[in-house]
């Protein structure tokens, strides 16, 4: 008896529906939205068709909301991710399009393939890395930062291609973001893989902790004898490197890369992360909670899309949902002030 | 007032001046076209909406809040307008009602949100950047808008003048508001009380408090003037390109963010001038021009400008370091 109620409350620590009240909300906010969804588009929200194209839609913008999340909770931002991953997305794409010999077959694609991932991961982890460098070492603001180097990729994105599309990818790399394996979209497993490695490097990892207590405050880090600026550098590049992922699966997805891919994802990166309950200014924030978020985002655009209504509406409703569910944690907190 | 002129040299006004004045310079050196009464004309015209919104901004950022969803705001408001006088018809008088009634509108919005959720302004500003564009195109299916009526094509002036090759210039709408906008918050920032209210609660919103400001009423002062200018600001730009189009501005609001950060602004709060602004807007657009008027591609603009923002916080904030490790002591 009491075995497994202990067992009950492990799964729900797990879970942190027992530590974190805001991930309460959000599964009850997410089921209301399923429900309402499934109650006037009977048959169709449920469809195969519409569960698949959700997860091939949630990994992009899920993998550049993690890459936020990261230095949101250490209390700096990267404005820059759009732009990386945009880089990082023409480099890769410019290497398989002009790299594999025409007819070529066997070892010569694979090896270029593997080159172009390589280099273009190794791209974007240099870029979070300079970002780090910058905010670490030169004592730049993380906002100042990122907006400078956002500033310059994108001017070096569009000067790259001349604002021209690069376009014609090879089969197995279409794969990655357009695959099924046992019935489950490539994106995702690719999306959960990242977030599951992430998730443990924030709760299980000395650095995870250095990340949460420099959100909380980064002076007494400091004073407890942490490298902060070490800390930057890691949080930065493991930021950027996530935008690399992003990436690979965007250009596989659209089967091109442009300057411009993307670029209205960034203040929504913000949005998910927030309304998943990372603090703005760093210390506070799980990984369960942005999943939830980028699932209550997609719910309602797919659900609006299956309506026929514009996708515009759908970003006019997350930036409602967002102050309803600050609105919310305002109350709770009042109440549970009443209640002391 | 040697102290005072000592503080000048060593501001970021000064070398944001001298900045400015080094490439005017080389670009009148380099170019023949430059240093003309049309180019410097066509310059001002063109960056003046960024430069309305931007000393809007600024005050923002004074009052330690940010504002993202001015673009948005300007869209909407230049949206109704347009859709109005070409639907029904209307003068100067409603043409400038119009945006600036809708600018403050969604800025009290903004206010009220900010100040009762009590989240950080650039949470919710992201937000209702979402909700107001969102809405705009969601009603409206993002349709641009031509055919003005022939007296809005023609727009406003106060004076004309001929240029040396003959072609008439005016003090036309777009330089009138500009002027306007700098000096209307050039007085409220510097000689009215509410504009030292706005530094004291940027500088410290707690200590604003506990002497008895009003905050609510701070909070609504500062979004409905950003609100109003970006209003006024969407009207300019409407009135410039003689088009309303939805994605013409909305995306660009980190640009202007960057330009009032590059003319020393903290995005802390409580620290910021208008002159550093005007000469942080004023950088960017000479920049532009003249590398357009030597004839780099304008694909390189944003890496010139992108460099240009990197160096000029980085210097700053290297600056500050080693002056605090001057400084250095144990602080209790």
């Amino acid at each position: 008896m009491q075995g497994s109620r202990s067992e009950t409350q492990k799964l729900k620590s797990l879970l942190s529906l027992r530590t974190d009240p805001g991930s309460r909300y959000l599964v009850v906010l997410l089921a209301a939205l399923i429900g309402f969804f499934s109650l006037i588009l009977p048959g169709q929200f449920f469809r195969t068709a519409n569960l698949q194209s959700i997860a091939f839609q949630v990994p992009e913008l899920g993998l550049l909301s993690v890459a936020m999340m990261i230095p949101m909770l250490s209390g700096g931002i990267n404005l820059a991710i759009i732009a990386t991953a945009n880089l990082t997305g023409i480099l890769t794409a410019f290497i398989l399009t002009r790299f594999i010999p025409a007819g070529a077959a066997g070892a010569v694609p694979i090896l270029v393939i593997v080159t172009a991932l390589a280099m273009g991961l190794a791209l974007s982890f240099l870029i979070g890395l300079l970002n780090g460098w910058i905010i670490a070492y030169l004592g730049v603001s993380p906002i100042l930062a990122t907006l400078g180097t956002m500033t310059l990729i994108e001017g070096i994105n569009m000067a790259s291609t001349k604002g021209y599309v690069i376009s014609g990818l090879p089969e197995p790399v279409l794969f990655i973001g357009n695959g099924v394996v046992a019935g489950i979209p490539m994106p995702i497993l690719v999306f959960a893989l990242s977030a599951f490695l992430v998730a443990l490097v924030l709760r299980r990892t000395p650095l995870g902790v250095s990340i949460y207590m420099m959100g909380s405050n980064e002076k007494a880090t400091l004073f407890s004898g942490i490298d902060i600026r070490r800390v930057i550098l890691k949080i930065y590049s493991l930021s950027g490197l996530l935008c690399g992922v992003a990436a690979i699966i965007m250009i596989s997805r659209f089967n091109s890369a442009k300057a411009g891919y993307a670029s209205s994802y960034l203040l929504v990166t913000i949005l998910a992360a927030v309304l998943g309950g990372v603090d703005p200014f760093g210390g506070f924030g799980k990984m369960l909670g942005l999943i939830l978020a980028l699932l209550i985002l997609q719910v309602i655009s797919s659900g609006l899309n299956l309506l026929g209504m514009s996708a515009h509406l759908a970003i006019a409703l997350w930036g409602g949902i967002l102050i309803f569910v600050l609105f919310v944690n305002l109350l709770r907190e009042r109440l549970a002030r009443i209640k002391v | 007032m040697k102290l005072r002129a000592g503080r000048f040299l060593k501001s970021t006004e000064f070398y944001l001046f001298l900045v400015i004045a080094g490439i005017m310079v080389f670009l009148t050196v380099l170019t023949e076209d430059f240093f003309s009464v049309e180019n410097l004309f066509d310059v001002l015209m063109s960056y003046s909406f960024l430069g309305v919104m931007a000393v809007g901004l600024l005050v923002v950022l004074i009052s330690g809040g940010i504002d993202i969803s001015f673009t948005a705001t300007a869209t909407v408001a230049q949206y109704v307008m347009a859709t109005t006088l070409i639907r029904h018809g209307g003068g100067w008088w409603l043409t400038f009602l119009i945006p600036i009634a809708i600018g403050i509108t969604l800025g009290a919005m903004n206010a009220l949100l900010i100040y009762s959720l009590r989240v950080h302004s650039i949470i919710i500003t992201i937000a209702t950047l979402n909700i107001f564009y969102g809405v705009l195109i969601f009603l409206t299916g993002g349709k641009w808008i031509y055919n003005f009526p022939d007296w809005f094509a023609q727009g406003l002036s106060l004076f004309d003048f001929a240029a040396a090759s003959g072609k008439i210039y005016s003090f036309s709408l777009s330089i009138i508001v500009l002027v306007a906008a700098i000096a209307i918050t050039g007085f409220i920032l510097n000689k009215t009380s509410v504009g030292r209210q706005i530094y004291a609660m940027g500088g410290n919103t707690e200590a604003a408090k506990r002497v008895g400001f009003n905050l609510l009423g701070l909070h609504f002062f500062v979004y409905c003037y950003m609100g109003f200018l970006a209003g006024t600001a969407g009207l300019v730009q409407a009135q410039l390109v003689q088009t309303v189009a939805p994605n013409s501005m909305v995306g660009r609001e980190l640009e202007v963010v960057a330009a009032v950060v590059l003319g020393g602004a903290s995005l802390a709060g409580g620290a910021g001038t208008l002159l550093g602004t005007v000469l942080g807007v004023a950088l960017i657009a000479i920049m532009s021009n003249g590398l357009t008027l030597m004839g780099v591609s304008s694909y390189w603009h944003q890496v010139v400008i992108g460099l240009i923002i990197l160096g000029s916080v980085s210097i700053t904030a290297f600056n500050r370091k080693r002056e605090e490790k001057r400084h250095a002591g144990i602080e209790v």
